[in-house]
């Protein structure tokens, strides 16, 4: 599904990814955890295409293509998805009306119809249910005046919209009450598929008790010093990430 | 400027010789009236960037010829007004050649008992004392040039007169077409709309160009409603790339009068809107709202002034530029409150949108308050597209034309939103949406 070797990034001229190697299979789940500052935006934002994120080295492919060749609307048509950990608020533009053009490029781009009015009423009410969201939010504006819950479960209704075959969950955690970080992890569950990836990037283990990953991956100082199973996200939670930034690996990766 | 002073001689000349055939022609208060305003106009000229209020705007497209006026014989294909309408409106309609009323044209069918709609020329023929003592009533001092050229040839335009308590349940939308005469013609349309007390009533006025030719319309409306009437008034600017447009908008409203007016400028070289609106007594309610775009070389001009001379008005002003390629656009928003105006309630807001680096805004919103009880508040913002919102949309697959043009559709939207007229609003939003996507997005720009 996707292979990233040895990518380079900066922002603003700093060296942020020094060398990252990640591979995860179809249907796989992956975390990556790591403390601040240690990449884990930066390679969110880098496999959407964000602007101000530069590679310098390296290659990400992404069902056998190179990602770093195509322009973010392309990723995302292809089927690259980012829930952002801040999502933007965008007056005027009704959610429904976006959710249209977005699903709409994507069927254009793989050569299929437009949906009708009635099929695209039909699915939007299907994957409401999904994140436990009312009919009335399709007619705001998109995330206009929405709480942090309201902002990061609108992400997974995107994300269960559009169907991607890469999901990256840029702390969608953060900020959520108990309830909201439920909804939100059963709407990522219920979309685990055997062709679809998710990356979950997260500070704190306690997403990963309702979103169980086959692989976690730790993240320091710009590349993956540590992975293992879920158990790695516990020991984690134990130690704190202290330990990780006394490795001597660690130090000399940065 | 001689060529200017040589232009004004020009104009002078021209109504000299038509003044004798301008209907109404020997009613005293409107002759001299008339003789008045073109001594105003040989006095003051047509204005420049030296005075203030054209500060930044050059009218020297305009002043460096003699624009002919128009005369009474222009008209206007029946074609071109069938492909102008406003598809779904539902509308008793006027419209105009060059500034003159072509009832051929026009669909007055049906008209309500207390409703009187016709040509300005027609009525004046019929009752010109009655008429001739209504025009000027609402324009106050002149105030440039061009108002006075417009004064001094009064002859053609829309007259629409509301009963009182008589409510209007269909819109009246004045179409005025210009370059009927062909190239290089000025048209001159004088509007009244005398609205009784407790009348309502919805009018369009929309201004288009029959080719894109050098042509100037200077088109002067004066609205007037007695206590407790309310005005629904739309104007829509379609002028040809080439075309260039004055408009004046002069309201006087009684007590717990509404006035609600909209300007929409989608095109043209040089378009200059005034709007005065003169809040003369209690309970007096104004909103102007408008919305500009400027792209290609055009340059836009909103100056407006509203005075309350009275307590316990509202006033709100809402105008939003999107502004492209070299597009230049003006805002001049004036609110003054007189003295003994208490419990004045005024907002005033204009936002603008650049998309592009060679595009310029001035805007200078005034606050002058005479009075001490009174709230009031304005602001102006000039700004591009957020580029985490145009990232946003393409991260969901929408490409960079595409976000780019959701996001300035929305930010045109809020004004385009408070027009009450469904056909018109769904028409308007086409128009601009099909102004902004003609417009390619430059690298440059971003």
């Amino acid at each position: 599904m996707l292979k990233i070797s040895k990518l380079t990034a900066t922002v603003d001229g700093k060296a942020i990814l020094n060398g990252l190697d990640l591979e995860v299979g179809p249907g796989e789940v992956h975390a990556i955890m790591g403390p601040n500052g240690s990449g884990k935006s930066t390679l969110a934002n880098v496999i959407a295409g964000r602007e101000g994120y530069e590679v310098t080295g390296g290659s990400i492919s992404f069902l056998g293509q190179d990602l770093l060749s195509m322009a973010p609307e392309e990723r995302a048509r292809e089927g690259v998805f980012l829930a952002f950990q801040y999502p933007v608020e965008i007056p005027g533009v009704a959610n429904v009306y976006l959710l249209k053009e977005a699903v709409n490029a994507a069927r254009r781009h793989r050569d299929e119809a437009k949906l009708d009015a009635m099929d695209f009423l039909k699915l939007v009410r299907e994957k409401l249910k999904l994140v436990q969201m009312k009919e009335e939010f399709l007619y705001r504006s998109v995330n206009e005046g929405f709480s942090g819950g309201e902002k990061k479960r609108n992400e997974i209704f995107q994300m269960a919209m559009l169907e991607p075959r890469l999901a990256v969950l840029d702390e969608t955690d953060s900020g959520l009450d108990i309830d909201a970080l439920k909804i939100v992890a059963g709407g990522v569950n219920a979309l685990r598929a055997p062709d679809r990836s998710v990356i979950l990037v997260t500070h704190y283990q306690r997403l990963l008790d309702h979103i169980v990953p086959d692989r976690v991956h730790v993240l320091a100082g710009g590349r993956i010093v540590r992975s293992g199973d879920k158990s790695l996200a516990l020991e984690l939670e134990a130690q704190g990430y202290g330990w990780v930034e006394s490795d001597p690996s660690v130090v000399s990766a940065a | 400027m001689s060529e200017g002073i040589a232009n004004i001689a020009a104009y002078v000349a021209a109504q000299r010789e038509q003044a004798p055939s301008l209907p109404a022609c020997g009613t005293p208060s409107l002759d001299t009236s008339r003789a008045q305003a073109l001594e105003s106009l040989s006095q003051l000229g047509l204005p420049s960037q030296r005075d203030e209020d054209w500060k930044y705007t050059s009218t020297r497209a305009i002043t460096r010829t003699a624009f002919t006026p128009a005369a009474a014989d222009a008209s206007c294909p029946r074609e071109f007004v069938s492909q102008a309408t406003i598809e779904g409106l539902d509308a008793w309609r006027l419209v105009f050649a060059d500034g003159f009323w072509q009832p051929e044209l026009s669909q007055l069918d049906n008209l309500p008992k207390g409703v009187q709609i016709s040509g300005l020329g027609q009525s004046l023929g019929s009752e010109p004392q009655r008429i001739a003592a209504l025009l000027g009533s609402a324009l106050g001092q002149t105030p440039h040039g061009f108002i006075a050229m417009n004064s001094a040839f009064i002859g053609d335009g829309a007259l629409i007169e509301i009963a009182p308590d008589t409510r209007v349940d269909k819109p009246i939308e004045l179409l005025f077409v210009s370059g009927c005469s062909g190239e290089g013609f000025v048209s001159l349309p004088r509007n009244l709309v005398v609205m009784g007390a407790g009348s309502q009533a919805t009018v369009i006025e929309r201004h288009v160009s029959l080719a894109d030719e050098r042509l100037l319309s200077n088109s002067v409306s004066e609205l007037i409603l007695a206590d407790d009437a309310s005005l629904n008034y739309q104007g829509v600017q379609q002028v040809a790339p080439r075309g260039f447009h004055v408009g004046g908008l002069f309201a006087r409203l009684g007590r717990s009068a509404r006035l609600q007016a909209t300007t929409v400028t989608m095109s043209g070289a040089l378009v200059r809107n005034d709007a005065l609106v003169n809040l003369d007594d209690e309970g007096g309610f104004a909103s102007l709202d408008g919305l500009y775009l400027a792209f290609g070389r055009s340059h836009v001009d909103n100056h407006t002034h509203i005075s309350h001379n009275a307590p316990h008005c509202v006033s709100r002003e809402h105008y939003k530029g999107v502004l492209g390629d070299r597009g230049h656009a003006v805002f001049h928003g004036r609110i003054v409150v007189q003295p003994g105006a208490q419990k004045t309630d005024s907002v005033q807001n204009n936002q603008n949108l650049l998309l592009s680096a060679d595009a310029e805004v001035d805007t200078k919103p005034q606050l002058e308050i005479y009075a001490d009880d009174v709230k009031c508040a304005h602001g102006a913002t000039v700004g591009q597209l957020d580029q985490a919102a145009v990232f946003y949309l393409m991260s969901r697959g929408i490409d960079r034309q595409a976000a780019r043009r959701m996001l300035t559709q929305a930010f045109a939207a809020d004004v385009l939103n408070r027009i009450e007229l469904p056909a018109l609003r769904s028409y308007l939003e086409a128009q601009a949406g099909q102004r902004l996507s003609s417009e390619r997005v430059r690298e440059s720009e971003l």
